[in-house]
């Protein structure tokens, strides 16, 4: 695993329609934020690590050039990663991999999008190639509706279960994120609301899915020494797993999403976690649809194949069940999309550092966090714990 | 803070792009031409891949033998899409699937069409998981995808 | 083998409603009103322009504006003559860094006002240093170009 790494401070803007600050600004109040929850200043940080989406998206090309200045990065080495929805985790990986090498004590790590800013199907759409797959983009909802169907008819799960399922998810989500004052979306909804809300594409609806967020996040890393000085509740970084899959859609299995699957074991494996359900506190699942992020529960070994509604149904996943699932609202209700997979990891520190205000669950030690990148192509997990 | 202090600035970015095929994805489209679907076999998995690729994903060989596959084959999964983007190249509704033809071994995105696409519970009673559909060819070859028309529904 | 090397053509253009923020904001409305503002920071005492909302050394925020003359130097420039996709300007123009008086950073604009078919001679009017002065143009939209550009000072 390489040196010891922990997280020692966080920050996020309130996340939402920011047509208040221009792009670079964003990024400076998760920046300053996470500064002031460090304790530290720009002085103290080594190295910085950017993630956004590609270009097209906000229509600056190059993000790190932009935000040098905004994100304190004058005169320090600078890297960018982009891994579309899975970016969040991926420059948490890289933080992570520069404090284990050795290279750097502090390195600062910072997320963000300004999604009202383009067009964020559009700028989705060329992730596909323009010769064989972009004809026929049906845009995310369609992508992840298709591959929960094809969940749903492999496994035999009866449309009226998974749609029952569907919809408590969208209510626990959208009720924990009334205790998020970072959350875009905060509006309780009823499982009426959510199983006649406007349809997006069958059987997904309006409250199935996340909205477009502006927002930034910041992730502040720390060798073991430095963190043990400076901080009085680190969250150490226990494992973390990537795998991705092939570019061609339809040449894997989605209903078993083995790049999901094998992220979440390696990330264990290094954790020394045997049993996910019983030993994680907390999961901050990357969960911007209801239906696919059952087909997360059964990769990461929450429940077996297939099973995922039943255990929803037993209040599995709820605030106060056996393993909260995004106590934060999660991507449902705030969508980044840049910094959510950062967001996760930021909420899991939180959560497992006592910090997490109102949406605190009690006792939390070990907490999971995951984003998927591309059309269902790359997986990443983190997980931390309060002790190293 | 007051609306006239939210500024905002329109534009538009065009971006021109020219792409190369290669030799794969060129004799692919030719084939398209003359009415048939190609594949290419991997010699190490034996995995028939459509569209064909010019090196296996998994192995990380050279693909080099060619497989004519089956106009017909199954509907893996499907979503029927009514919702505007920007971009669509499709006029919406429009119904983009998973297909796997038969003597193929993955399957690839079209979409499938030929049937009422207006209402979308009848939609439903035709185009199932599991279904069977064939290929449709455009009168005119223009080299691209879309000389495969679409795929529409089998009894 | 000829037809083995194809290619196709793909164009991409997308929409985009860039927010600007208060300060990007103000700076804008200045120009339209023949203003160019600055903003100070309290802690190094640096001028910006264009305005910024936080001073790039110390990352605390500029709250001090600061109107400066439309006049400065010449830092840098280039003779443009290529021509490329999405070009804002027909060639031959001239890019110039410029740093005008009284603050502490360059920024690019246009320089016009010098015959450009004699290039010798445009080389002479125009060194390193040279002073220039805006022109503004007489549509203004609260954008860069209602300074339509920069042209040298007698």
């Amino acid at each position: 695993m390489g040196k010891a790494v922990a997280i020692i401070g966080t920050g996020q803007t309130k996340h939402g329609r920011r047509s208040d600050v221009c792009y670079p600004d964003l990024v400076r109040e998760a920046v300053t934020a996470a500064l002031e929850d460090a304790g530290i200043t720009l002085k103290d940080i080594d190295g910085v690590v950017l993630g956004t989406m590609p270009s097209m998206m906000e229509g600056v090309s190059s993000t790190h050039f932009y935000f040098a200045e905004a994100m304190g990065a004058l005169r320090k080495p600078v890297m960018k990663v982009e891994t579309c929805g899975s970016t969040g985790q991926s420059i948490g990986h890289c933080g992570f991999y520069w404090v284990a090498s050795g290279m750097a004590d502090i390195v600062l790590v910072v997320g963000s999008e300004k999604m009202s800013e383009g067009d964020g199907q559009a700028t989705m759409t060329t992730v596909f190639d323009p010769f064989f797959q972009r004809t026929f983009a049906a845009g995310a909802p369609g992508v992840f509706t298709m591959q929960s169907m094809e969940w749903m008819y492999r496994f035999n799960i009866p449309e009226e279960k998974g749609r029952e399922a569907a919809a408590m998810i969208s209510v626990s989500n959208h009720d924990n994120a009334m205790d998020n004052p970072h959350a875009h979306i905060r509006m309780r909804v009823t499982m009426d609301d959510v199983k006649n809300a406007r349809i997006i594409t069958y059987p997904v609806r309006l409250l199935d899915v996340c909205p477009a967020s502006d927002g930034a996040c910041a992730v502040i890393f720390a060798s073991q020494e430095k963190a043990r000085r400076i901080c009085r509740k680190p969250a150490w970084i226990k494992g973390l797993g990537f795998r991705g899959e092939e570019f061609f859609y339809g040449e894997s299995d989605k209903a078993i999403w083995m790049s999901a699957t094998q992220a979440a074991r390696e990330a264990y494996a290094q954790a020394g976690i045997r049993n996910p359900l019983k030993e994680l506190d907390v999961a901050e699942v990357y969960n911007p649809f209801t239906y696919q992020e059952m087909i997360f529960y059964e990769c990461f070994g929450f429940c077996p194949r297939g099973e995922a509604p039943d255990y929803v149904l037993k209040n599995t996943f709820k605030k106060n069940g056996q393993l909260p699932c995004c106590p934060s609202g999660g991507t449902l209700c705030t969508n980044p999309i840049g910094a959510t997979g950062l967001i996760r990891l930021a909420e899991a520190a939180l959560q497992v550092t006592g910090k997490a205000g109102a949406r605190q669950i009690d006792g939390a030690k070990l907490a999971l966090s995951h984003a998927m990148g591309g059309v269902d192509q790359f997986n990443a997990v983190t997980i931390v714990g309060s002790k190293l | 803070m007051t609306r006239e202090e939210h500024r905002i600035v329109k534009g538009q970015v065009m971006v021109p792009y020219e792409l190369a095929l290669g030799r794969t994805w060129s004799n692919f489209y030719d084939y398209l031409k003359e009415e048939k679907i190609m594949g290419k076999k991997c010699r190490k998995c034996e995995r028939v891949l459509v569209p064909p690729r010019s090196f296996c994903p998994r192995c990380f060989e050279d693909m080099d033998e060619w497989v004519e596959v089956s106009q017909e084959g199954v509907v893996e999964t499907w979503v029927y899409v009514n919702m505007p983007f920007f971009a669509q190249e499709i006029k919406i509704p429009f119904i983009s699937a998973q297909i796997r033809l038969d003597r193929s071994d993955s399957g690839f995105i079209h979409q499938i069409a030929g049937i009422d696409l207006s209402d979308f519970d009848r939609v439903r009673e035709t185009v199932k998981l599991g279904g069977r559909v064939k290929a449709v060819w455009s009168k005119e070859k223009k080299g691209n995808i879309l000389d495969i028309a679409y795929f529409e529904p089998v009894k | 083998m000829a037809k083995e090397y194809r290619t196709i053509r793909n164009d991409v253009a997308l929409p985009y409603q860039w927010a600007l923020g208060k300060t990007w904001a103000k700076f804008f409305d200045g120009l339209k009103e023949e203003k160019i503002l600055g903003t100070k920071c309290s802690q190094c005492g640096k001028v910006f322009v264009p305005a910024r909302t936080f001073c790039p050394e110390c990352f605390i925020d500029m709250a001090e504006w600061v109107e400066v003359k439309p006049e400065g130097k010449v830092l840098t420039w280039t003779l443009v003559r290529a021509k490329y996709y999405g070009q804002v300007k027909e060639p031959p123009y001239i890019v110039a860094t410029i740093q005008l008086e009284g603050t502490d950073c360059g920024f690019h604009h246009f320089i016009g006002g010098i015959d450009l078919a004699d290039f010798k001679k445009a080389r002479q009017k125009l060194k390193r240093g040279a002073k220039v002065k805006a022109v503004w143009s007489v549509e203004k939209k609260a954008e860069i170009y209602d300074i339509s550009q920069f042209v040298p000072i007698k």
